[in-house]
């Protein structure tokens, strides 16, 4: 009988790049500094990790194919590497596969390390999603984006609650002037500047109903963990050491794109992961037991939505919640703590495993200008894909001994 | 008896005004203000003659007549594969049997309809076939500032010729061919070279037509003054009132030449022509109709009874009553790729497309056939053998279910700017079908403002991509607002 992660593995150290658009540096140098970091705050020899996992995701205009590129720039001792990419969810997934290794005896310290270099391309934006589609998907989908894809969520949600677009706009305007708000704390952040909601609003439009604010900055990073059995962070003289509470993964199955019962206005994969995570977790009740959140705001209505999703608004709540000053930064479950992907940025193979850097730093109380009293919970989620075809994930870490 | 047993058209829903085009261009040739009265019909920058067939073919069909085919033949002289079956394309889209029907590609001059009308009507006396459908389309891109960008228009019609219930009795036929050459294209161009307008409108069609005719009514023994309607393609407004004359036709028995309403339609123009004709006609009307191109062809109609019970083309009326007008000269060059513009490093991408994946989903892909589940009867478009419903999970268990005629409603969509496109922004959403299935789908033939949660849809036939590097043209279907009853 399965037992869940909960408590089996410590995260002994972290590392983040600067995000931002770094036009000095390539994935090399980008890995390296994530890295550096890490290994310091684990305060182990690079040659004790025994196994990694790599997440990139975009790997046509990126790193290219396979683990090797880690490899390579960490000059690791010829130990296991294996690429992992889903999308979005692509870090966590390399997260997972360390945890899940430590977690199954196989090894005793594994890395978990993404990274994606974005602004080699030329143009704004992710890169054209044509050539990575597939071939038979090439045939039929629609000529579309990340940003218009997730604007087909707002008119599916207004249309569902009955609410004006106007009213929305100002619901989704308070999602990112909060992670403005708290991405100028943070110096490592791509965007430092606070915005009000005003500009928001005012801002042009990139794909009806959504503004470029309520766009996420794409961005050049890496972020990485270092994870290991408790027993390990005990020896190694951790004493607040933090450890894996939860860690799902659920993947639309293609009933949002060609069945008839979904409403267009939800993440019913969202829903799925966060409830058996919190199972695994051992929550009860999320809206009182998580302690902050950094959760993919890929695009404003992508927060929104899964506020409700992660059962943490309820249904058709949301709005309130947002303009309640709820996940604000003194709100109650604050959420995009480090500025998110609005404002810390989104390389997308580093980005849930960034997430997990700030809920590490909070919980060890490093988290500077935007620490927060006491939390016990953090949580992440990842959206990879589309609303109507993606994956999730979501994870849930906190201190060794809640 | 052997005819018409239906018929259907498709008229793009742009129109251009062509004082719009005399103003942006008559500082460069006046000339072209001679010809500057009512509007063209232009084709949306996701449309080809291909497209436009299909449309024009789905007007012109009831499911049953469809499943009766066993020919199609498409006639344009702006197809867009110059080897690779057009017709079958557009066999496939209608999602016709493969086995037991021929297709075949009629092209190389504007009477190509007229040709593929007659021997329609041949095959038909031989016995040989059954029901055939002959779709013509013409989209012709013209240089700027010419007479010929005034004069032409782009459309299609399709008309099913057979022996059950036969609105217009063919009475005759007859051909003429002398290499007239009033325009040519030639290999690799993309654009008709034209000669001496005087010469093609006094030798050409001012002579041949009349020839042609008489030449006709010679064998057949007819009258001029039978026909209740005299009906031949002339762009030129005053030679098609002598042609009338010379024959000796009372001018209210010539068919009008479209000029005002969209132009000369090439290969489609004869039948839309006819179109108009028979829904002015009752039973007993003779018509006379001509194609001209490289000499003529010659059909006599007589109208059977069967006219007061039909009830098309909704096409061409729908597309006459619901146009838009476009008010941008500058739009009109852009989408026929006349003017260059920067689509951005985004819109560069270009795929080759797989052939063997195409060969393989083709009718999933060029007929917009999805599946439905035999064990719950949940339609889906989907590539997968597994049933979608989560209480099924059938696996194996599909039959084909065609979505492509079905009403649609959108569940969500969005405008985005961020996508590359030739008419920005990108339109694109989620559509629920009437009676099961959604699609993920582009938008097209609408602009942001026109679209809502819960709009009605119809699907659409339209060219997805082209790739100019190796020459291939992508087709996809699309959802359009529902805006005009569907046809027969």
């Amino acid at each position: 009988m399965a037992t869940g992660i909960r408590d089996k593995v410590a995260i002994i150290g972290m590392g983040c790049s600067k995000f931002g658009e770094r036009w000095d540096v390539g994935s090399e140098e980008l890995m390296v500094e994530s890295f550096g970091e890490c290994i310091q705050d684990a305060g182990i020899d690079p040659n004790e990790i025994e196994a990694a996992w790599f997440g990139s995701c975009l790997d046509e205009v990126n790193v290219g194919k396979s683990a090797l590129p880690a490899s390579i720039a960490l000059r690791l001792n010829n130990i296991a590497v294996t690429r992992t990419e889903n999308y979005c969810a692509s870090g966590t997934e390399a997260f997972r596969g360390a945890v899940y290794a430590v977690a199954s005896g196989a090894y005793d310290i594994a890395l978990a390390i993404g990274v994606e270099k974005l602004k080699d391309i030329g143009y704004g934006g992710l890169p054209e999603f044509g050539s990575g589609m597939g071939i038979t998907n090439g045939f039929w989908f629609p000529n579309m984006t990340a940003p218009g894809c997730f604007a087909m969520l707002a008119s599916g949600y207004a249309n569902k609650y009955g609410i004006d677009m106007g009213e929305l706009k100002k619901g989704l305007a308070h999602v990112s002037a909060k992670s403005h708000a708290n991405g100028a704390l943070n110096p490592k952040a791509h965007l430092q500047k606070a915005v009000t909601e005003e500009a928001i609003l005012n801002a042009p439009m990139v794909a009806y109903p959504l503004g470029l604010f309520d766009c996420c900055g794409v961005s050049d990073g890496s972020a990485c963990a270092i994870v290991a059995t408790p027993e390990i962070a005990k020896r190694l003289g951790k004493k607040d050491y933090v450890t894996v509470k939860a860690l799902q993964l659920s993947l639309s199955n293609g009933e949002e794109m060609s069945f008839t019962d979904w409403d267009g206005s939800h993440f019913p994969t969202t829903s799925k992961a966060s409830s058996i995570a919190y199972k695994e977790a051992g929550i009860k009740n999320p809206r009182e037991e998580i302690s902050m959140m950094e959760v993919h705001d890929c695009f404003s209505i992508t927060e929104l939505v899964t506020m409700e999703d992660l059962h943490i608004s309820e249904r058709g709540m949301a709005i309130k919640d947002v303009m309640d000053g709820f996940y604000d930064l003194d709100g109650k479950v604050p959420c995009q703590v480090d500025g998110g992907l609005k404002c810390f940025g989104h390389p997308i193979g580093a980005s849930g495993i960034r997430m997990l850097y700030e809920m590490y730093l909070q919980l060890h109380g490093r988290a500077g200008k935007r620490q927060l009293k006491d939390p016990k919970f953090g949580l992440t989620h990842n959206l990879g894909g589309f609303p109507f075809m993606n994956i999730c994930s979501v994870a849930i870490i906190g201190r060794h001994d809640v | 008896m052997i005819g018409i047993t239906s018929y259907g058209a498709y008229l793009p829903r742009l129109r251009l005004t062509r004082k719009i085009i005399a103003k942006a261009m008559a500082w460069y040739n006046p000339a072209i203000f001679g010809a500057a009265k009512g509007e063209k019909s232009v084709a949306n920058w996701d449309e080809d003659a291909l497209t436009m067939a299909v449309a024009a073919s789905y007007d012109c069909m009831t499911d049953r007549q469809k499943k009766a085919i066993d020919a199609v033949y498409l006639a344009s002289t702006s197809l867009p594969f110059a080897d690779r079956l057009n017709a079958d394309i557009l066999a496939t889209a209608l999602n016709v049997d493969e086995e037991g029907v021929t297709c075949s590609d009629f092209t190389g001059c504007t009477k190509s309809a007229t040709t593929a009308a007659i021997t329609a009507y041949d095959v038909i006396s031989a016995g040989r076939k059954e029901n055939v459908l002959v779709a013509a389309s013409d989209l012709r891109k013209t240089k700027m500032g010419t007479n010929f960008e005034m004069f032409l228009g782009d459309g299609a019609a399709a008309v099913l010729f057979g022996r059950d219930n036969v609105i217009a009795e063919i009475t005759g036929s007859y051909s003429m061919n002398c290499d007239f050459i009033d325009h040519y294209k030639g290999h690799d161009k993309t654009i008709d070279y034209t000669w001496e307008e005087r010469w093609v409108r006094d030798e050409g069609y001012g002579k041949i037509i009349p020839q042609a005719i008489t030449e006709y009514l010679k064998e057949s023994k007819e009258n001029i003054a039978d026909f209740a309607k005299v009906i031949y393609p002339c762009y030129f407004g005053a030679t098609h009132r002598i042609i009338g004359k010379k024959l000796g036709v009372d001018p209210e028995k010539v068919q009008g030449n479209m000029h005002e309403v969209c132009g000369d339609t090439g290969s489609a123009h004869p039948f839309l022509m006819l179109f108009a004709a028979l829904e002015a006609s009752s039973p007993g009307d003779k018509l006379l109709l001509v194609g001209f191109g490289q000499g003529c062809d010659v059909l006599s109609f007589k109208v059977t009874e069967n006219i007061r019970q039909f009830n098309g083309p909704q096409g061409l009326k729908g597309a006459l009553a619901s146009k838009v007008e476009m008010d941008n000269y500058l739009k009109f060059a852009k989408f026929r790729d006349l003017i260059v513009s920067d689509l951005g490093i985004r819109g560069e991408v270009n795929n080759n497309t797989s052939l063997t994946t195409l060969y393989r989903n083709r009718k999933r892909i060029l007929g917009l056939v999805g599946l439905r589940c035999t064990k719950c009867g949940t339609p889906q478009y989907t590539f997968t053998p597994t049933c979608v419903n989560p209480a099924c999970r059938a696996v194996g268990e599909m039959e084909e279910y065609e979505f492509a005629s079905r009403d649609a409603k959108v569940l969500m969509y969005t405008g985005d700017m961020l996508a590359p496109s030739m008419d920005p922004p990108a339109i694109y959403g989620i559509i629920d079908f009437e009676g099961g299935g959604r699609l993920l789908a582009d938008f097209t033939d609408c602009t942001l403002d026109d679209v809502r949660v819960g709009l009605p849809m119809n699907m659409s036939f339209r060219r997805r991509y082209k790739d100019d590097m190796r020459g291939f043209s992508g087709y996809f279907w699309k959802a359009v607002p529902a805006t005009y009853e569907k046809g027969v």
